[in-house]
């Protein structure tokens, strides 16, 4: 048979079931969004040019060998650790620190950590035998802390908490033993009301509000009981493309970012976010399968954290628009519109098919 | 940097399982698996729960979303003077409105009303900048204070302006325009900024808020409580009714201590000069009037000042935005020789007889640089009355020398020199009281004897503002209780029926060794303007009354033979500075004065006059019931 294409071009290696979903969802994505911007073809253009910066990080992270991805770990780690530190001198942004500005680049150096943290402390497990001894829990946990601690002060609750999540997936999946993770919830559960007074009064006012919404209608508790009459008003089938009147009339609050899924809820109904939610669960499915497959501990124990993350995001941001979880800016994954999310989490899918391409070599 | 010892398999460890390791693995995932599907199916019942079994609840709020929250803003504290003369109050005014959400093209529209009413070149930046505030389908205000004019023509066309509305609301006046400016300071559009420093939820309905000056100080008693309102609306935004109200409650009312009538001798009494007049009730801490020259016309600031007039203002070489009354900082000259005096007869470095002779040089050693005295040929033997009432500076450089710069700093602390005096309003110059620790943690330098002699004279690192001066001299004449000012002098809250008076706190209280010598101090003071010789005689009331006072002079540059820094005929930039303190009557005293003259000369021709016209017209308010 006569080939199409010159001999020298390779189709790169992807898992392609992976790869359509992603994409699906994010065409879906940038559908509600053309909505959810009230029909501002900029605002898709720009979130399609992240997608694309997002899809080349991801087929260059794709086409990286997993030992390789592996002896980067240790070097990835340590500069999202300085650029956290570098916050605190140069962060920009309003009353929190979260942004770096280098050149024309702005960036959360958090958000690299989603990845670094994992990453790292899947690094330190791999040479250990699992399930890992206290000392190596030890050691996985001071990994963890150090971004964490840094994280929170910048003040970011919501991503540290995603971060630590991160971390404590990779000790989950490394086979950490029932009774040190009974210990450790009951250990968390304890620090709880402690986490009460490290919060800024802005995050405390969002527990409140969380509370009783009702208390500040006009102001924080209004995101809450607008985004819930949105998703509730959709009903079974949804207003329509373009028709949701709680969106289009703007009562839904940043709606194109964090309440994008109230659009979505509106709009679609029921069956959209069903169907949303089942694209999410495929995803993840696969990621774990994708983990499963893997023939080494680094490839695995990170391809599992990273696709578990991933689904957190999704459970939170669910949570949070249909109110039954507080207010914590955590984006709809691969969905709402926003810059760096979208690119760590395509490079962390990347990871992911590499893995699955490399599943087959043993080093 | 060798990572691989670190990551290679620790020695003495078993070896991996990878079997083993796979099989959990798999199990682990698998059970992750199977949480991630037990979380979602509740999620997703919680999605069916709201969509399907609430669905109709969320239906009907979804449509009643008609039923719209509105802030109501409270009416903002009226200010009056001591007399109960309005300073700042609310007018009646129109306001025009547009509602983002009902204008297709907002450029447009902006383009096409800036030809019946009159909008600033940058409007639409501007509405940019301010809708970020509001939701859609909140108005956002476009131009404030509109003319009858306007409003009448805006009528005429209202067909054609969908989404815009005029509001009447109530505005901010000053009637006294740019006299008071300087102490009520002025309201501004709220902007961002302003939003960190007060309460968000509080100002949803406010387009203004205090930006200086009294308003800013006093910003949290002005405002108010906002209110909320509950309207029914039609499907076109246009208001059906109330349903529900929470009133606002209105903002204090604030009296000040100020008399504008005060104010108004001080003002005409600096003419066009640039300078500064302060004067306060000694007995206590109220400030009776503050004038900074030159000065603008806050109402301006209210309806939002053009780029233009704003970088006029900023850019002036007289500098109008500058309240030199609290920021200015001056050398003192001989106005701080009254406070040496009393350090010396106090610690008991000098007496009441003894002379000093004034040849019209002072040395420290022979050869020496010499120091001058104004007089050429010098006073003779002098006391410290007459070494007050001449301004004999001879008298002084000794007396500096006897007393030591430790003491003439630590004397002269409690009196307020070298620190903010506390006043009601933001941003004061703390002024600088030299000492030892000061110069050297300055300048890395040790203290030298001749900085202590002009020292005794004001002059050298000596600053100090037109506040600290009057507070300084109301305590050298009240028995030495210093006040921390106060330009407020009761406040009446809502629902009150009459003020209540808020008073100065007293910052320090200057014990008193002998009260005889603070006697001399004020004899010699009495004698500046009552004195044969003295050096303010020119001011002496012809009626009797008994004033007190003393002049000085700050330098601009240092001293030079060939420049007579006094004298009309210098260009203006190179003369001195002129300060005249002053108390009256010399018994019982019931109004300190300060006055600066910047570049008028000598401060008994300049600055003393000023003080006069100040206390004339608080002895014709005094004679008022």
């Amino acid at each position: 048979m006569r080939r199409l294409y010159p001999a020298w071009v390779k189709w790169p290696q992807l898992d392609y079931a992976l790869l359509a979903a992603l994409v699906l969802l994010m065409g879906f994505g940038l559908l509600v969004l053309y909505s959810a911007s009230g029909q501002d073809m900029s605002v898709v253009y720009r979130q399609g040019v992240r997608i694309g910066v997002g899809l080349v990080a991801m087929l260059v992270l794709s086409q990286v060998p997993p030992h390789i991805l592996r002896m980067w770990t240790p070097y990835l780690y340590g500069i999202g650790l300085i650029l956290l530190m570098a916050t605190w001198f140069f962060g920009v942004g309003r009353s929190t620190n979260r942004w770096l500005d280098i050149g024309p680049i702005r960036f959360q150096p958090s958000e690299i950590m989603k990845l670094g943290v994992p990453m790292m402390v899947a690094w330190y497990l791999h040479p250990r035998r699992l399930p890992p001894d206290l000392v190596s829990i030890a050691v996985s946990g001071l990994i963890l802390l150090a971004p964490v601690v840094l994280i929170v002060r910048q003040p970011d609750l919501g991503t540290s908490l995603l971060v630590a999540v991160s971390g404590c997936f990779t000790l989950f999946l490394a086979g950490l033993q029932w009774r040190y993770i009974l210990a450790l919830a009951g250990l968390a559960a304890a620090a709880a009301p402690a986490l009460w007074f490290v919060m800024r009064e802005y995050q405390r006012n969002r527990v409140r509000t969380f509370l009783d919404p009702e208390s500040d209608p006009l102001g924080s508790g209004w995101n809450i009981i607008q985004s819930k009459i949105a998703v509730g008003s959709g009903g079974v089938f949804g207003k329509g493309w373009l028709n949701g009147t709680q969106s289009n009339l703007e009562f839904i609050p940043e709606r194109h970012t964090d309440f994008i899924l109230a659009v979505l809820s509106e709009e679609f109904g029921l069956v959209g976010v069903l169907l949303l939610f089942a694209v999410y669960l495929f995803i993840v499915g696969r990621g774990l399968y994708i983990a499963s497959m893997a023939r080494q501990t680094y490839a695995r124990l990170l391809a599992g954290s990273l696709a578990l993350t991933f689904f957190v995001y999704v459970l939170v941001n669910g949570g949070m628009v249909s109110g039954i979880l507080p207010v914590v800016g955590v984006p709809l994954p691969l969905i709402s519109y926003g810059g760096t999310s979208i690119v760590t989490l395509l490079a962390g899918f990347g990871i992911l098919m590499s893995f699955y391409s490399h599943r087959n070599f043993i080093r | 940097m060798n990572l691989g010892a670190f990551s290679s398999r620790p020695a003495g460890r078993p070896i991996k399982d990878d079997v083993g390791e796979g099989r959990m693995f798999g199990d682990r995932a698998l059970l992750a698996f199977l949480l991630c599907l037990v979380a979602i199916l509740l999620l997703g019942l919680r999605y069916v729960y709201l969509q399907v079994i609430s669905h109709d609840e969320f239906s009907t709020r979804s449509l009643s979303n008609r039923v719209r929250i509105v802030p109501v803003a409270p009416n903002r504290g009226l200010i009056y003077d001591r007399r109960g003369r309005p300073v700042a109050e609310n007018m009646p005014a129109y306001r025009l409105e547009l509602v983002p959400e009902k204008v297709d093209d907002v450029e447009q529209t902006i383009q096409v009303l800036s030809e019946i009413i009159e909008l600033p070149e940058d409007a639409y930046e501007r509405f940019q900048k301010t809708r970020t505030r509001y939701r859609v389908f909140d108005s956002v205000p476009l131009k404030f204070n509109l003319t009858e004019q306007e409003v009448a023509r805006f009528a005429v066309d209202r067909h054609n302006f969908n989404g815009l509305e005029i509001v009447p609301y109530l505005s901010r006046n000053y009637p006294y325009k740019d006299l008071l400016t300087h102490v009520l300071g002025y309201v501004g559009r709220l902007d961002e900024d302003d939003l960190n420093r007060v309460e968000e939820s509080n100002y949803r309905g406010t387009t203004h808020i205090g930006k200086a000056g009294i308003e800013r100080y006093y910003e949290d008693a002005l405002h108010g409580v906002s209110g909320v309102e509950k309207i029914e609306t039609n499907a076109q935004g246009r208001v059906l009714q109330v349903l529900e109200r929470q009133d606002p409650v209105h903002g204090d009312d604030l009296i000040l201590s100020l008399d504008v009538l005060i104010q108004q001798a001080a003002w005409d009494a600096l003419g066009e000069r640039a300078g500064a007049v302060i004067a306060m009730d000694p007995n206590d801490g109220s400030i009776l009037a503050m004038v900074s020259k030159p000065a603008f016309d806050a109402n301006l600031f209210v309806h939002g000042i053009s780029t233009k007039d704003y970088r006029g203002l900023l850019s002036a070489p007289d500098r109008p935005l500058f309240n030199r009354a609290i920021l200015g900082g001056y050398e003192p000259g001989s106005t701080l020789k009254p406070f040496i005096a009393l350090a010396g007869l106090e610690l008991g470095v000098t007496t009441p007889q003894r002379r000093i002779f004034s040849s019209g040089n002072f040395q420290l050693s022979p050869n020496s640089r010499p120091y001058r005295d104004w007089r050429k040929g010098g006073h003779g033997w002098v006391t410290v009355e007459q070494a007050l009432e001449q301004s004999v500076n001879t008298y002084f450089y000794q007396l500096a020398l006897d007393l030591g710069i430790d003491n003439i700093h630590d004397y002269l602390a409690p009196f307020g020199f070298g620190e903010p005096t506390g006043l009601d309003l933001i941003g004061e110059n703390s002024g600088v009281l030299p000492s030892r620790p000061l110069k050297r943690g300055q300048f890395g330098l040790p203290w030298y004897p001749g900085e202590t002699v002009i020292t005794g004279i004001g002059q050298g690192f000596n600053v100090v503002t037109p506040v600290q001066l009057v507070v300084a001299l109301s305590a050298l004449v009240n028995g030495g209780i210093r006040y921390e000012p106060r330009l407020l002098f009761a406040a009446k809250q809502a629902g009150d029926e009459q003020a209540h008076r808020v008073n100065a706190p007293v910052a320090a209280q200057i014990p008193v060794r002998d009260p005889a010598n603070w006697d001399v101090v004020q004899e010699g003071m009495r004698l500046v303007v009552h004195g044969a010789q003295g050096t303010a005689r020119a001011i002496k009331p012809a009626s009797g009354f008994q004033i007190a006072g003393k002049s000085g002079t700050a330098q601009v540059a240092t001293q030079s033979e060939t420049t007579d820094r006094q004298s009309a005929d210098t260009a203006a930039h190179l003369r001195h500075h002129a300060l005249f303190i002053a108390y009256a009557p010399s018994e019982n005293p019931g109004i300190v004065v300060a006055a600066v003259v910047e570049h008028g000369g000598g401060g008994s021709s300049q600055a003393a006059p000023v003080a006069r016209a100040v206390i004339d017209a608080w002895l014709s308010q005094e004679i008022l019931p």
